[in-house]
């Protein structure tokens, strides 16, 4: 296994080498892949939006946006600015400050939560020990800024879509969390980089999606419900609640719910990537390849192009899964809420118990297929 | 420069320890106030959130990673939700009676609140705290608690667990009986919902006719 390139020492030195003390080149680079991080988030959500529109319309024999930007690609820059410029109306009988904040609470986390997502051996902001579960126990914030959303709009229609989305978040949480332990348990570490590299030594036999299938599904199941994709998208349902808890929500607050939206289904389709199909790993090891062709692992030009490759592993990956999910969103109809709290409850808990079950009792009795 | 030279030279990693330090300490005291004092008890509950916050960033700089995950886990994505969920799915209309001498109470809870925190401070101040010196666990910290699950602290883990299925069963007892929709509440009975009647099913009772 080799560590790959290691950009922080390398700039560290660089910076040392310069003249500075070695503190102060360690704290200039500490906002650097931070603000990486959040402009590689942002622009996920204008690829999304391009996405969602361009596969809509294909599914619908469509040709979607044409005309701003090559193939309609800066469609969603036209969005933005529209919501920009729009009035920012907050309800005469609202409460001001829960209304201005209740977004920022559905947002914040769903950023905080690209702290563990690795593109690579040392491409993460941080490699915490505590890795995956920051990111279950940041997400389970979201539903006090969505009832906050529903509370403060002083509407009929938004209390009832926080309401249930509130209920519907908290109850996926559940079965997901459990998904999670299994290939935890597996990989005998929280760190997504632990789970990445445990992953990494077969090729794609070695990705857990064939180890973990049901956890899989369940874990797809339960990110899809947690984002309130189709045909989960029950708290902002047209027919029943107008739009939900976003009803009385204008300009960029209500920007704010569209891009927390896109950025959390981008950040469950890349924890799916590294959960199950092996994050940036190649589905033939790299150190295969290198071998067979007979170059050094370790020479600068092999780790660079293993590094963009890695990279480009990870995008691929996640934005599969965003394309399934945008085809899940013409192919599947919307269930009804009783239906949904029932899947949640009463099918995907269980299965996600016996999983573990399951995968523990695999764990003892085959220690070398599953991570013992 | 002068105020500069006043204190001794802090680390960046110090620095940074200290403001966030005082920072969470003023909103853990400053939301804890504001969820007894303020009116509005959902302002109160959502502040709660916040405070909750607080504590597991104090878990952070004490180096327990896991610990602040799962306050934030459970305290603020389960506790706190249920409390709000509890307050809005409550649709109790009561209009507020001014009572008369009120202030008596609060004056009576205000001193039972002030006496309350003397004696904690004083315990707090003359108690010989048995410090650990040992380095902290960090990312170890999964396997320490969990191996303190299974040997000295087993029997409490298990009561934790047994304690809160019942509260799950009595949570199911609850939720199962079957109210009379569109009755007004008289006020005399206004914490109890009209209720239809059900008859109680018992093993092996003479009108049990399914042989």
């Amino acid at each position: 296994m080799t560590s790959g390139i290691d950009l922080q020492g390398t700039f560290v030195q660089a910076l040392v080498e310069l003249g500075l003390p070695i503190t102060a080149a360690k704290t200039v680079w500490i906002p650097l892949p931070m603000l990486l991080m959040l402009i590689v988030a942002t622009v996920s959500i204008f690829i999304c939006v391009w996405l969602e529109r361009k596969i809509s319309a294909g599914a619908q024999q469509r040709i979607g946006p044409e005309y701003i930007g090559p193939l309609g690609a800066l469609q969603a820059v036209a969005d933005g600015l529209k919501l920009i410029f729009k009035a920012d109306i907050t309800p005469a009988k609202a409460d001001p400050w829960l209304f201005v904040i209740g977004p920022a609470v559905v947002v914040i986390p769903v950023f905080l939560s690209f702290l563990i997502v690795p593109f690579g051996q040392n491409l993460v902001i941080t490699d915490l020990g505590i890795g995956i579960f920051l990111w279950i126990s940041l997400s389970s914030i979201t539903p006090i800024g969505l009832l906050m959303a529903g509370y403060s709009s002083n509407n009929k229609y938004s209390l009832l879509g926080g309401l249930r989305a509130a209920a519907q978040s908290i109850s996926y949480e559940i079965p997901l969390a459990l998904a999670v332990l299994a290939v935890v348990m597996m990989s005998n570490g929280l760190s997504t980089i632990d789970i990445v590299n445990q992953q990494s030594s077969y090729g794609i036999l070695g990705w857990n999606i064939w180890r973990q299938p049901v956890g899989f599904v369940i874990f797809w199941i339960s990110a899809l419900a947690e984002c309130e994709r189709l045909p989960f998208d029950l708290p902002e349902a047209e027919e029943e609640l107008v739009a939900g808890y976003q009803t009385e929500y204008t300009g960029m607050k209500f920007g704010l719910f569209y891009v927390g939206s896109y950025v959390n289904l981008m950040l469950s389709a890349l924890i799916v990537s590294v959960l199950y199909l092996g994050g940036w790993s190649f589905p033939i090891p790299v150190e295969t390849i290198t071998a067979l062709l007979g170059i050094d692992a370790n020479v600068a030009w092999v780790q660079i192009i293993t590094a963009a490759l890695g990279i480009v592993m990870t995008m691929l990956k996640a934005y599969l899964l965003v394309f399934l999910t945008i085809l899940l969103r013409w192919t599947v109809p919307r269930v009804r809420i009783d239906q949904l709290l029932d899947l949640g409850w009463k099918f995907l808990l269980p299965i996600a118990l016996v999983n573990l079950l399951a995968t523990a009792a695999l764990k003892l009795t085959f220690p070398g297929a599953f991570g013992g | 420069m002068i105020l500069a030279l006043d204190f001794a030279p802090l680390s960046l990693a110090e620095g940074v320890q200290l403001v966030s330090f005082a920072l969470l300490s003023l909103i853990i005291i400053v939301g804890s106030l504001g969820v007894v004092l303020l009116s509005n008890i959902v302002h109160s509950a959502f502040l709660m959130a916040l405070v909750f916050i607080g504590v597991a960033g104090f878990y952070i700089l004490l180096n327990a990673g896991f610990v602040a995950a799962a306050q934030v886990l459970v305290y603020v994505g389960a506790v706190n939700v249920l409390i709000l969920f509890g307050i809005m799915l409550v649709n109790k209309q009561e209009d507020f009676i001014e009572l008369k001498n009120a202030w008596v109470g609060k004056a009576a809870t205000g001193a039972v609140c002030a006496g309350l925190f003397g004696l904690l401070s004083t315990m707090v101040v003359s108690h010989p705290w048995a410090i650990s010196t040992a380095p902290a666990a960090g990312d170890k910290a999964i396997e320490v608690i969990g191996q303190h699950f299974f040997s000295d602290y087993l029997l409490p883990f298990e009561l934790a667990s047994v304690l809160l299925l019942i509260a799950l069963v009595g949570a199911i007892i609850l939720a199962r009986r079957e109210y009379i929709p569109g009755e007004s509440i008289s006020p005399t009975e206004a914490l109890t919902l009209p209720e239809r009647p059900r008859e109680l099913v018992a093993a092996g009772s003479p009108t049990d006719q399914s042989l």
